[in-house]
Order: C-alpha cells, then sequence, then structure tokens
C-alpha cells in the first residue's frame, strides 16, 4: 500500500490509507478480435472498516473485478493497492472441498495459518455456529442444501480472520428469510471485526440494507457509473420505507444504464477494444 | 429479533432443505449385486454347453463345463492349487505395489514439472498401449528367466496407468478449488498436498483400476513364458495343461485366473463407489 493519495478516487478516507484502492484498472480477456474489455478504467477505494457494494447487471465485470482484488488475475492496466495477506474471498460458487466434511473445510482455513489440530477444530465450530450451522461439521459439503453450502463458505472466508472481506454474491442462493437474518449476522460480524467489505450483488435493495456505499458499475465495458452513499441509520430493514425509497432511486438510474445497450445485442464481443491507457 | 429467535429460525429452515437420508438395505443391496452375477454366470455356462453339444471337438479337447468344474473342485481341494496361487498373488500384489511406487513418484513428478511434462507426457501414453508381451523377449535378456524379468513386466505394464490417472487427475482439479486454495493461503507444494491430490482422487483410483488390468494380464503372459523350476504358478499350470492336452485342467485354470481378475476389479468398484458416495457424486452417475 505504497500509493500516493489522489483525489480522482471516490469514497471515504479520511486522510487514512484506503484498504483497497483501485486506480486506472482495466481488464481485457482474450485478444485479438475476440478480445472483450470487461473493466474499463476503474477507480474504486473502500475505506477499512467501510462496507461497500458493487452493483450491476450480470456480467459487467464485478467478479472479474474481485478476482483481480483478490491477486487470482493480473490487471491488464492499472493498479491495485492491497494487502494480499489479509483479504478473504467468498465466491459466487461454494467452491467448498468435495473430499472433506464441512468442519475440515472450514479448517482449511485455518491450517495455512499454521494452527494446530484442537485449536483448528475448536475454532471451525465457532464459526459453524455464527452462521447457524453448529450441528453439520459432520457432515459432507454435498449433503447440504445450496444456501447451507453458502453458509459453509461464509464460516470458511470468516476463518481467516482477513481485514479486507470480498463477497460475490454470497446469498443469492439463500431464502429471504435466511438472507435477512444473515445481514444481520455480517454486519454485527463486520462491525466487531471493523472489517472493509466488498460485496457484490444484483439486489439493490440488499446493497441499500447493508452498504456505506452503493457503487453502480455500467456493462460493456465494466465502469463505475455512480456512487451512491447510504446514510440511513443502522440497523436497517431490507423491507423499511426509507430502504425501498432509495432502492428505487438507484434502481432508476440501474434501468437506465441497461437502457443504453437495449439497442444493441448484449453478448456481442467488442471488437478491438479501445485503448484505455 | 433475538439471536435465540434466529438461531430457531434458521434451525427450523435448514431442517425443511435437508433431505431425509433414505439408502437401501444390506440385503437389498446384496441381491441387487448378485443377480446379474448370477444371471450372467448361467448365461456363459449354458452357452458353452451349447458349444460342446453341437460337437465341433471332441470332449477331450474342449471340455464340457461339467467335467471343468468337476475338476476344478478336485483341484480346490489339492494343497499344489494353493501354492500355486500363492506363488501368483506375490507376483501380482508386489509387481502392482512396485508399479503404484513408480507411477505415483513419475505422475507426481511429471504433473509437477513443465518441461518434463513435454518430454516424457506422450511416452507414458505411449508405453500404456504397448503390448507388455513384447517387453518379455528385452526382459529374459535383462534378468535372464527370473522373478526379476516378471516383475520387470508387470511394472512396466501396470505403471503408465496409475502414472496418467494421477496426471489426468491434477489436470482435471477443478479451477475454482484451485482458486478457493490460493485464498486460503495454499501456495505450491501445499497447495498440491492439500488441494491438487485430494481432488485428483477419483481419477487416480481409475488409473489404478486399469493398472491392475494390465498388471494381471502381463502376470499371466510372463508365468507362460517364464517358468521358473519348482516354483508352481497358474500361468505354469495353464502351460502344462496344455502340454498335456488336458483340456478340463486348462479350462479351470481359466476360470480361476478369470475370477480374480474379476473379484480384484469389483474391489476397486467397492472403492471407487464409496469415494463417489463420500464426494456426493453418485447423485450424478446414477
Ligand atoms: N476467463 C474469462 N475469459 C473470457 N471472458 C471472461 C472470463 N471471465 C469473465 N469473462 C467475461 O467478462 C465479463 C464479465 O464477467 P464477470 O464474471 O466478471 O461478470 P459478473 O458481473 O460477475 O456477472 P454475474 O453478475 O452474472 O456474476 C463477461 O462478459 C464474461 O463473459
Ligand atoms: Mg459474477
Amino acid at each position: 500500500m505504497t500509493a500516493p493519495l489522489t483525489e480522482q478516487a471516490g469514497g471515504r478516507t479520511d486522510g487514512q490509507q484506503p484498504a483497497v484502492r483501485l486506480q486506472a484498472v482495466s481488464k481485457t480477456y482474450g485478444q485479438g478480435k475476440a478480445s472483450l474489455l470487461a473493466l474499463d478504467n476503474v477507480a474504486l477505494d473502500v475505506a477499512p472498516g467501510e462496507f461497500v457494494c458493487l452493483l450491476g447487471a450480470s456480467g459487467c465485470g464485478k467478479s472479474t473485478l474481485l478476482s483481480l482484488v483478490a491477486g487470482l488475475d493480473a490487471p491488464s492496466a492499472g493498479r491495485i493497492d492491497v494487502d494480499r495477506r489479509r483479504i478473504a474471498l467468498m465466491f459466487q460458487e461454494p467452491a467448498l472441498f468435495p473430499w472433506l466434511t464441512v468442519s475440515a473445510n472450514v479448517e482449511m482455513a485455518l491450517r495455512a495459518k499454521g494452527l494446530g489440530k484442537r485449536e483448528r477444530r475448536d475454532r471451525a465450530a465457532e464459526y459453524l455456529e455464527i452462521v447457524h450451522l453448529g450441528g453439520f461439521g459432520r457432515k459432507r459439503p454435498h449433503e447440504l442444501s445450496g444456501g447451507m453450502r453458502q453458509r459453509v463458505s461464509l464460516a470458511r472466508a470468516l476463518a481467516q480472520d482477513a481485514d479486507v472481506l470480498l463477497m460475490d454474491e454470497p446469498f443469492g442462493a439463500l431464502d429471504a428469510m435466511t438472507r435477512d437474518l444473515l445481514h444481520d449476522e455480517l454486519e454485527r460480524i463486520w462491525r466487531e471485526r471493523d472489517l472493509a467489505v466488498l460485496f457484490v450483488t444484483h439486489n439493490v435493495r440488499e446493497a441499500v440494507r447493508l452498504g456505506d456505499r452503493v457503487v453502480l458499475l455500467s456493462s460493456r465495458p465494466g465502469r463505475v457509473v455512480e456512487d451512491f452513499p447510504v446514510t440511513l441509520p443502522r440497523p436497517r430493514r431490507t423491507d423499511s420505507a426509507e430502504v425501498a425509497e432509495q432502492a428505487g432511486e438507484i434502481t432508476q438510474r440501474l434501468r437506465q444504464e441497461v437502457m443504453r445497450h437495449g439497442a444493441a445485442p448484449n453478448r456481442v464481443p467488442r471488437e478491438a477494444a479501445p485503448d484505455a491507457r | 429479533m433475538a439471536a435465540d429467535t434466529h438461531a430457531r429460525q434458521i434451525a427450523g429452515l435448514d431442517a425443511l432443505e435437508l433431505a431425509p437420508a433414505r439408502r437401501a438395505g444390506l440385503l437389498t443391496r446384496a441381491w441387487a449385486g448378485t443377480w446379474p452375477v448370477a444371471l450372467a454366470v448361467a448365461l456363459v455356462l449354458a452357452a458353452w454347453q451349447l458349444v460342446v453339444l453341437a460337437g465341433w471337438w471332441p470332449e477331450y479337447v474342449f471340455a464340457g463345463p461339467v467335467t471343468t468344474l468337476t475338476e476344478l473342485g478336485h483341484r480346490l481341494g489339492e494343497a499344489e492349487f494353493y501354492q500355486a496361487l500363492t506363488v501368483t498373488m506375490r507376483r501380482a500384489v508386489v509387481g502392482f505395489a512396485l508399479a503404484i511406487a513408480v507411477g505415483l513418484v513419475v505422475g507426481a513428478l511429471v504433473s509437477r514439472i513443465r518441461p518434463l511434462r513435454r518430454a516424457v507426457g506422450s511416452l507414458i501414453t505411449g508405453l500404456q498401449t504397448m503390448p507388455s508381451i513384447a517387453w518379455f523377449p528385452l526382459a529374459i535378456l535383462l534378468f535372464g528367466l527370473s522373478e526379476s524379468a516378471i516383475l520387470f513386466v508387470v511394472v512396466l505394464g501396470a505403471a503408465p496407468s496409475v502414472a496418467n490417472g494421477l496426471i489426468t487427475g491434477v489436470d482435471y482439479t477443478p479451477p475454482i478449488l484451485l482458486r478457493a486454495g490460493h485464498m486460503l493461503g495454499f501456495r505450491r507444494l501445499t497447495l498440491y498436498r492439500h488441494v491438487i491430490l485430494p481432488a485428483s482422487l477419483p481419477s487416480f483410483l481409475a488409473g489404478l483400476k486399469q493398472g491392475w488390468a494390465f498388471a494381471w494380464r502381463s502376470l499371466m503372459a510372463g508365468e507362460l513364458l517364464v517358468i521358473i523350476a519348482n516354483r508352481p504358478s497358474l500361468g505354469e499350470q495353464l502351460h502344462f495343461a496344455r502340454e498335456l492336452a488336458d483340456s478340463p485342467g486348462l479350462l479351470a485354470t481359466m476360470i480361476v485366473i478369470l475370477v480374480i481378475g474379476i473379484l480384484v476389479d469389483r474391489l476397486f468398484g467397492l472403492a471407487d463407489n464409496a469415494l463417489r458416495r463420500r464426494w456426493g457424486l453418485h447423485q450424478v452417475t446414477a
């Protein structure tokens, strides 16, 4: 994290170093005619302890952005500053190891830290308790429902005890009731640990329910269109009128963004990507 | 909302989501596994009897099932048979174990080291297609008519399949699991040990199964060719049965060889099933 602060990036930095900083980040997949500009000149800051929701249509590059931040993939241009040792990513799919029990899956997060066996098991049990799966440690992932697997994945990400938590549509597979409960749980953990969270979702209300800021991405290429601060007092409720109102505002903007693409067919790869550098 | 209500609500939802475990009883499963085998055996015996009845060959050249099975029963009561069986099985076990060791080492190295991969990757597949019997002249030249000659060919026959199984497993490790492992802090060797190796287990098991088939074939070829004095074996029995034109004895030995091959294959099948059940893959294939 050595980048000098520039005022061009948005976000609440309060003079601190941001936990995550993206500067002019672009990502192109493929080469030549078949290349696809997934992200174009994205600037984004997430302050320590800040909850930022990333919103955008399907295929706009949200998962791509998280992979870049996580260091699983390299940007084609621009720079990303983040402490890669203190970062956890919860994937869009559960990504559990099928040969391990639920508990052992969570323990994998502690193994790389060199904890002893007994301590790993106890800590894993705690994290499973947090996602309300206390009694399921000895099951195998395939014996759980999709939503429960996603919660195991959440427990595993939390067990990494990172400072930055990247979450890719973590609650997409859950029913509304469980999702509400996990929102509360996540909010509590975020507060307690002072986490910086970058949370991807399709669901505008979810974004308003959780975020300090909601960042709207455009599609093809993905760019930051607008950055909505959410100042509603916490705890918020997904079904409250205030959340609904602000969500409506953002949905309006999202709709405009999607309609921009209405005329052109959506899935055509761009010809030679415009040079973004 | 109180945390306790939370927990109870979620527990209620989870109970709804989980399907009750349902698995057929032991007897039902045993029966389901047995009757197709019994049927197949009956069909083969019937066809065999029909061929004998057709009279294309005289009975002393091609014995019928009744004569053969009587001879088999007779042999099962003799110590000589068990000596031969012991020698053969010991060779099979030692040869296969060596093949696994060699296959593991080669497979691990080749899947890890890229230049090595380019150099010997296709060579391994090439070795697999080489009929093991073609190795024997060389083996006999190198080791004489000895145990080593037989082991040499058994290992050469089985190790490439074992290595290939491992390499395929490594290649087809789901990328999402690699990424998950990377995020959890595993790199290079630890990633290999904790993610890649376990992920390649099903493919490795398939390699073992194929390797066994090759090992067993190579062993029988070897025992027919490399006959060591005072060391009775199944292959040797086959050889002498032919020399003595002992048709029932020959067929009885063939049955023993076939049954052993099938039994071991079944063991691998069981291991594979257990693995699939643990991983939750059986629902896909069922
Ligand atoms: N490895 C890849 N190779 C080529 N193209 C890719 C690759 N990964 C993603 N893309 C393309 O990049 C674009 C952005 O993909 P990404 O997965 O980031 O979208 P997303 O915003 O996460 O979508 P969703 O909301 O559906 O998960 C898509 O058009 C996708 O086809
Ligand atoms: Mg995505």
